[in-house]
């Protein structure tokens, strides 16, 4: 069986620490995935690897297919694996609708295109994607005046606009009000089945993560401490005992 | 105020910038600097104000189309090598024909020049971020300066000197004022439709935070080039013209003016509001308007004037005039909080 993302036995080190060693996750097409573990065990910095922040110590990710260690931020970007940051990023100087407009996907731009007035297919399909997050009526406000989980709804849609293959999340739904957690869960669910976006997710909270993930794996000192699906992680002890601590 | 009064305005406004330097004809030179001062505020913005990347070193296009039109404007007619030498010496009258058609080459060649090294610079320094890209372009004007000083093709320190402006019915003082009028209209329409598209989006969005810029895909390395680019053609047109128009090209104060020309760009756009279309505009006016009355006025201390006039700015406008204005009235920018219910 082919998956869309494989990791092999990923290493990463900074200095003397060992930030990731011999990783190895699949994310099959099409499916949510999720991914824990505690704090500092890594979980940023595999997706930092993945995503082409920084090279990886040895291993090898493919996506598609393809080797993406060699490949750069854009590019791996531009074949259609995006994420989202953990300290949301925006665009804050611009509002929603132009923060949507300018992350359309960039896979085929050429350059003549660069200098094309923006169709208004775009501008509509940015209109709905922020009804979609519940953002329509903030639309034309900078999206540096909006709240922290605003910002996160709307670095969602701005991943939505880009038409991904794949998205990895980090942390969606952390500083959000527990009520707006439900829309979210809703809104990734929606993504996942109605656009066939596939996502690799880490969460901290364990009631979001066990209802959305097919398939769960741990994290704990940078390594692969459990995988399974979400019943087994959650009577695993090991899994337990790597959060609240074992004697 | 009401649409009516306001057409009748804009059309005073508009009569009155075409005509002025025949209702003025002592402020021929200042008023052409104005348009100058308009376009070199305009040009710094496209990088400093919409895309973030704070250019100490745009002045340096403008030398080099500068000198790259002399050059061409005299290599047509004499040989530049003995030309410069004689610092002048021979000095003759082109006819209009030759002059303007020279001056057409010299200006062309120039801006062609400055894409080709803007885009051969950026691959080097446009990779460069904050302060960093500050401080490197920074030495890239003071160097230009410093080479054009040793080099004795160009006439070295003591400079060179444009050919003389033809005899005809009109002067050089309105020649260059219409010239530095249209490069500063055209450079204006041709930002307002680039900002207003998808490149001005994508410089906005590298300004905001290229890094997510780059995470999203965004080919944020040739939109760079080429805001450098465009601001260094009308730079070029620019310098090449300014030679001309002042007759004399000295390498430190004329041509690479980076303490003055240099920096004033900057002070001018954050002036009137960086990273808007008229905030520039509206900047340079006030700015060299100021600048003007304090050399006139106040002699001997205009520096003083000009040093606290920028402190003023930089402590109760930092974010420019239309910024301020921005700020105050946000709803008449677009921004606000949409009542209606949700579709």
């Amino acid at each position: 069986m082919s998956h869309l993302l494989e990791v092999r036995d990923a290493a990463k080190s900074f200095g003397g620490v060992v930030a990731n060693e011999n990783i190895s996750i699949d994310v099959p097409e099409g499916k949510i995935i999720g991914l824990i573990g505690p704090n500092g065990s890594g979980k940023t910095t595999l997706f930092n690897s993945i995503v082409g922040y920084h090279p990886i110590d040895s291993g090898s990710i493919k996506f598609s297919g393809k080797e993406l260690t060699q490949l750069r931020v854009p590019q791996i970007a531009r074949m259609g694996l995006l994420r989202t940051f953990q300290q949301t990023r925006i665009y804050g100087g611009m509002n929603c609708v132009q923060n949507l407009m300018i992350s359309t996907p960039t896979r085929n731009e050429s350059l003549r295109a660069m200098f094309r007035p923006i169709p208004p297919e775009v501008t509509e399909q940015a209109e709905e994607l922020l009804e979609f997050v519940g953002l329509y009526n903030k639309r034309w406000l900078l999206a540096g005046d909006l709240s922290f989980g605003q910002q996160k709804l709307l670095e969602f849609a701005m991943a939505l606009m880009n038409k991904p293959k794949m998205l990895l999340l980090d942390e969606p739904t952390a500083g959000i009000n527990p009520t707006l957690i439900n829309g979210i869960i809703d809104r990734l669910k929606l993504a996942n089945a109605e656009l066939g976006i596939t996502l690799l997710v880490i969460e901290h909270n364990m009631r979001v993560i066990m209802n959305l993930a097919e398939h769960i794996y741990c994290l704990a000192h940078g390594q692969l401490l459990a995988e399974g699906v979400p019943k087994d992680i959650q009577h695993d002890q090991r899994v337990i005992d790597a959060y609240l601590g074992a004697n | 105020m009401n649409s009516s009064l306001k057409t009748l305005l804009s059309i005073g406004l508009g009569l009155f910038i075409l005509t002025a330097p025949l209702l003025f004809p002592n402020y021929q030179t200042q008023l052409a600097v104005l348009w100058l001062m308009v376009l070199l505020a305009l040009t710094w913005d496209i990088m400093g104000g919409q895309m973030g990347y704070n250019s100490f070193g745009n002045i340096v296009y403008f030398g080099v189309g500068m000198y790259t039109t002399a050059v061409i404007q005299r290599g047509l007619f004499f040989n530049v090598d003995e030309y410069a030498s004689m610092a002048g010496g021979t000095e003759s009258q082109l006819s209009l024909l030759d002059y303007l058609l020279s001056l057409g080459l010299g200006l062309a060649s120039g801006a062609l020049l400055c894409v080709v090294l803007a885009v051969v610079l950026g691959a080097g320094i446009l990779g460069l971020r904050g302060h960093y890209f500050a401080i490197c372009t920074l030495g890239l004007g003071i160097a230009a300066g410093e080479i054009a000083s040793g080099w004795d093709f160009l006439g070295a320190g003591s400079g060179l000197v444009t050919p003389l402006f033809p005899e005809t019915f009109f002067g050089r003082g309105i020649f260059f004022y219409y010239f530095f009028l249209i490069l500063a209209a055209v450079s204006f329409v041709v930002l307002r439709y680039l900002y207003s598209e998808r490149f001005g989006l994508a410089i906005n969005a590298v300004r905001d935070d290229e890094d997510k810029a780059e995470s999203m895909g965004l080919y944020t390395t040739r939109y760079k080039t080429i805001a450098w680019s465009v601001a260094a053609v009308f730079l070029a047109l620019a310098g090449g013209a300014y030679g001309n128009l002042i007759g004399f090209i000295d390498p430190m104060d004329v041509a690479f003016a980076g303490p003055t020309l240099g920096v004033w760009m900057v002070l001018m756009a954050i002036l009137g509001g960086k990273g808007t279309l008229w905030g520039p505009v509206i900047g340079a006016t006030i700015f060299h308007i100021t600048q003007e009355l304090f050399w006139t006025y106040l002699l001997g201390w205009q520096r003083v004037a000009l040093g606290l006039l920028i402190i003023i700015i930089v402590v109760f406008f930092p974010r420019g005039i239309l910024g301020w204005i921005r700020e105050q009235w946000p709803e008449r920018f677009g921004q606000q909080v949409d009542g209606e219910e949700q579709r």
